[in-house]
């Protein structure tokens, strides 16, 4: 007796295709919606801001005047403040995932700490402030400075460079450290020339993609009390700052229509210099990667 | 340098030592030196009792078989041999394992010690995604030699020992990734030997392969041996009859038998070995 003769074949088969018909005209809905939603916005904004865009903007500072404000101090603020976070997070984040990989023996105790930098990595961003304000602008005497914004942020991102550190670094198979093993290669040669060399670009990729996400952060700013006007460049790691995501905030609520202008040209700025760093850590990923 | 000396000097004594201990006790009797002495030797996984009561005299400049079932611990006992098994973190050992007479199981043995002395080949062939000279080159390099003019030298020995010399020698700097499963089987002997290892450990080395490259390796095998101790893991019981000297049958976590090799193929004393090496198990 066969039980899948013609008849009940034929009988589903056009329901079945209709099914994947349909299925995949909901998903390609659904990533036509996100693509119409983001081309609508970036159409919107270059066009508002694109005829503010000229060498002066670059150049002034802050203004309460629409036609002089510049973006001069948020720019090169949000790059300092990149320059300290970069080195902070990723030194402490790629160690702490060689720790946990390498290192760490599996107990309760270190399946705990991992479990807890996952979550941190969900801590909404705002807590991160409220923390950095009490350590670092308090207690450490930092003050609203370049450097207790730049600590704040690093640890607001580090647990998600250390997520990602840990999985590139797991995604090396075992096979590659057992040959160093087996020639005689101590941990820490094994770790520097094969684990890190094979996990670098996911290392890499993911630490790139939590800078742009602090570059992009309000919040945490916020709450340290960062000034959102400023008439001078930052001269040093306890000087005062501000940053692009903080200038942006401040243009847009004004009530005079021309910022909404200016806020615009702020934001094809910001998401310039977001689409740069993005393209870093997908040429990184795409240069190194290597297959096994 | 001077200290160097002494280890050797007492590795001799050690060596003198041991061979004396065992003249005895070996009914074979040769002169050959033991490599590996293991005595009473268990392993535990957890709970499992993996390795019970090993005792073994590997002699150098042979071949030494270990053949058995799928997880009669061969595999394991291999490891422990360079002690590969500690990274399993649940493995626990009592006994003693000496090579060159010195118990390799002791605490003030350094790992990486021994793995200089006793290199690896693994089942499947691992090179690392480095160029063909960088991969023969990384033994050699971790041990502190940064002369380009000795590195090359290395690496050429290493390659024509390995037998794979005229097939890379116009693509050193290409990734090792770029050869078949067989020729990158015999970059990792090759790198094996730049280590200028006294043993060598093949866990099921041609598992992976074709025949064609199989045979290469067996061939290399049997090169080998006159320079180095060679202990091979094997599921291929024709390929333990070919290549070997002597065979060890493991069979549930213990050696059943273990002889010349053309004694175990021909006139087993244990029926268990019989069975297994007629095909009635395993």
């Amino acid at each position: 007796m066969k039980y899948l003769n013609d008849t009940t074949v034929m009988k589903r088969m056009k329901s079945r295709l209709t099914m994947n018909k349909v299925w995949k005209t909901i998903f390609l809905l659904a990533t036509l919606l996100a693509l119409l939603t983001l081309v609508i916005l970036l159409v919107r904004i270059v066009s508002q801001g694109a005829a503010h865009l000229s060498l002066d903007f670059f150049n002034n500072f802050g203004s309460r005047f629409p036609e002089k404000a510049g973006i001069k101090a948020a720019l090169i603020g949000s790059i300092y403040l990149m320059l300290i976070i970069a080195p902070v997070s990723m030194i402490l984040g790629i160690g702490t995932a060689i720790y946990l990989e390498e290192y760490a023996k599996k107990n309760k105790f270190t399946d705990f700490i991992r479990m807890n930098i996952s979550n941190l990595a969900g801590v909404p961003s705002i807590v991160f402030g409220l923390l950095g304000l009490t350590i670092f602008v308090r207690m450490l005497y930092l003050g609203k400075s370049l450097l207790a914004a730049g600590f704040t942020m690093s640890l607001l991102i580090l647990p998600v460079i250390i997520v990602a550190s840990q999985e590139a670094i797991r995604a090396v198979p075992k096979d590659q450290r057992e040959a160093s093993y087996g020639m005689g290669a101590t941990k820490w040669q094994t770790i520097v020339r094969v684990v890190l060399p094979a996990a670098i670009p996911g290392i890499l990729t993911g630490s790139i993609l939590a800078l742009s996400r602090a570059v992009g952060e309000t919040a945490p700013l916020v709450v340290l009390g960062i000034p959102v006007i400023l008439q001078f460049l930052p001269d040093g790691l306890l000087s005062q700052f501000t940053t692009l995501p903080l200038q942006l905030y401040d243009w847009a609520k004004r009530p005079q229509e021309e910022f909404q202008y200016v806020a615009a040209a702020g934001i094809i700025v910001l998401m310039v210099l977001l689409v740069i760093m993005n393209s870093i850590a997908i040429f990184i990923r795409n240069k190194f990667s290597k297959r096994y | 340098m001077v200290e160097l000396k002494n280890k050797m000097t007492n590795n001799e004594n050690h060596i003198n030592k041991s061979s004396s201990q065992f003249a005895g006790e070996t009914n074979n009797a040769t002169d050959k030196n033991s490599v590996f002495l293991t005595k009473n030797f268990n392993l535990w996984y957890g709970d499992h009792h993996a390795l019970k009561d090993i005792n073994l005299d590997i002699k150098e400049n042979e071949v030494t078989a270990i053949i058995g079932p799928s997880g009669c611990g061969k595999s394991t006992y291999i490891k422990a041999l360079n002690r590969m098994v500690e990274l399993v973190p649940i493995v626990k050992t009592n006994g003693e394992i000496n090579y060159r007479g010195r118990n390799i199981l002791d605490s003030s043995y350094e790992v990486e010690e021994l793995r200089t002395r006793v290199g690896m080949v693994f089942q499947k062939p691992n090179p690392f995604p480095k160029s063909i000279y960088d991969n023969i080159a990384y033994g050699p390099r971790i041990h502190g030699i940064k002369n380009k003019k000795i590195l090359d030298e290395i690496v050429e020995k290493s390659l024509r020992g390995a037998a794979i010399w005229d097939e890379v020698k116009d693509r050193l700097n290409q990734n090792a990734y770029g050869l078949s499963g067989g020729q990158q089987q015999r970059i990792c002997i090759a790198r094996c030997l730049a280590i200028e290892p006294d043993v060598i450990l093949m866990d099921e080395p041609t598992s992976a392969l074709d025949p064609i490259s199989t045979l290469k390796v067996e061939e290399l095998v049997q090169e080998l041996k006159d320079n180095y101790s060679i202990i091979i893991v094997t599921h291929n019981m024709q390929q333990a009859a070919r290549i070997s000297d002597k065979t060890a049958f493991f069979l549930n976590g213990e050696v059943v038998e273990f002889d010349n090799t053309d004694k175990i193929f021909s006139t087993p004393r244990d029926q268990r070995t019989e069975d297994y090496i007629s095909g009635r198990f395993g």
